[in-house]
């Protein structure tokens, strides 16, 4: 990540915070969301190791909603490497939790993820600093 | 009445309720922002009801509260059901009031317009959590449906085991791409529609008794 520095001598980058599995697995949904979106509004860029499950994501995206507000926060731009298959995993995969596995996942703050790329096999994305 | 009499009604109570033919399923429209769920509420209303849902429009978000039409009756080849049609607003997991500013709308419009559509997104996440028995996933045939908020919402809904059919809308212009839809959902029955011209409509209720009676 190139960083640059200002006049008066702050950092004027963008964080990268690549989050391991290990990491999430002893979290609770809530925290997972929580320190997820307080690296967002920081204007962080959070990699998961490890996606998150869709019901985690349905209130992802519940509590980002609520906390967008003019000016500040206009949300996330969220991708996940390689698309989720829940058809192919099927009730048994859902159980053991293991849909969720491999899901790579790239989240960032909406105003400065300027575009995100995504194909089989690779995310891109253009960040701007805040 | 004894204690074991008490028990066994509300046992009685709760398994009527689950076990009801006669129970409303309640339907969630669900979809991006302006891929014509309100048309399409509409329109099943208007073919079954008479009445409206709520109005349409262009500008993204117009639709920002979660709107019931309760008793909708659909019957199609001898198979009747009874929705309710749950219409919701378009699930974004951005929403930025300048978007607003290229409609013809002032700042305090647009950013009033932006707090209502949050709320209305993160209402429409909770029903889906809770509230619904199956859903209608409606998609504008002339984009891209390999977005993210797509895969995910139809991976929430996949997650919930709620039956699900994907609504190709939008088939009157001439970009519409069904099998781009189609493709991008595989597991899911995708049916092509126009809900503004009404093309498709029969297929539509066939699907939705089937799915849902």
């Amino acid at each position: 990540m190139v960083e640059a520095t200002t006049h008066d001598g702050e950092v004027d980058g963008v964080r990268m915070d690549l989050i391991s599995g290990a990491r999430m697995d002893g979290l609770t949904s809530m925290e997972k969301i929580r320190l997820i979106l307080d690296s967002v509004r920081d204007g962080d860029i959070v990699v998961l190791e490890q996606g998150l499950t869709p019901d985690e994501e349905s209130r992802l995206i519940e509590v980002t909603m609520t906390e967008i507000s003019p000016d500040d926060f206009s949300g996330i731009e969220i991708e996940t490497y390689p698309r989720p298959t829940s058809s192919s995993g099927g009730f048994i995969s859902r159980l053991t939790g293991s849909e969720e596995a491999n899901k790579l996942t790239v989240i960032g703050p909406a105003n400065q993820i300027e575009t995100i790329e995504k194909d089989e096999e690779f995310i891109s994305t253009l960040v701007s600093r805040q | 009445m004894g204690l074991l009499t008490n028990l066994r009604d509300s046992i009685s109570q709760v398994t009527d309720r689950l076990f009801s033919e006669s129970e409303p399923k309640r339907i969630g429209i669900y979809g991006p922002p302006n891929a014509g769920k309100t048309t399409l509420a509409n329109r099943i209303a208007r073919d079954w009801t008479g009445d409206a849902v709520g109005p349409e429009s262009h500008v993204p978000h117009e639709t920002r509260r979660a709107r019931r039409k309760e008793d909708v009756t659909i019957e199609r080849n001898g198979k009747t059901v009874t929705i309710d049609i749950v219409d919701t607003p378009g699930v974004a997991t951005k929403v930025d009031y300048r978007d607003f500013l290229d409609h013809d709308m002032g700042k305090e419009d647009a950013v009033k317009r932006s707090r209502e559509a949050t709320e209305g997104v993160a209402e429409a996440m909770h029903w889906l959590r809770e509230d619904v028995d199956g859903v209608v996933y409606v998609l504008d045939s002339t984009n891209d449906p390999f977005t993210q908020v797509n895969t995910m919402l139809v991976g929430i809904i996949e997650s919930q085991d709620l039956p699900v059919l994907i609504f190709a809308n939008k088939t009157d212009l001439d970009e519409a791409e069904v099998k781009r839809v189609a493709d991008a959902f595989p597991q899911h029955e995708t049916v092509p529609l126009s809900a503004l011209e009404g093309d498709n409509m029969d297929e539509v209720y066939e699907k939705i008794a089937a799915y849902f009676g």
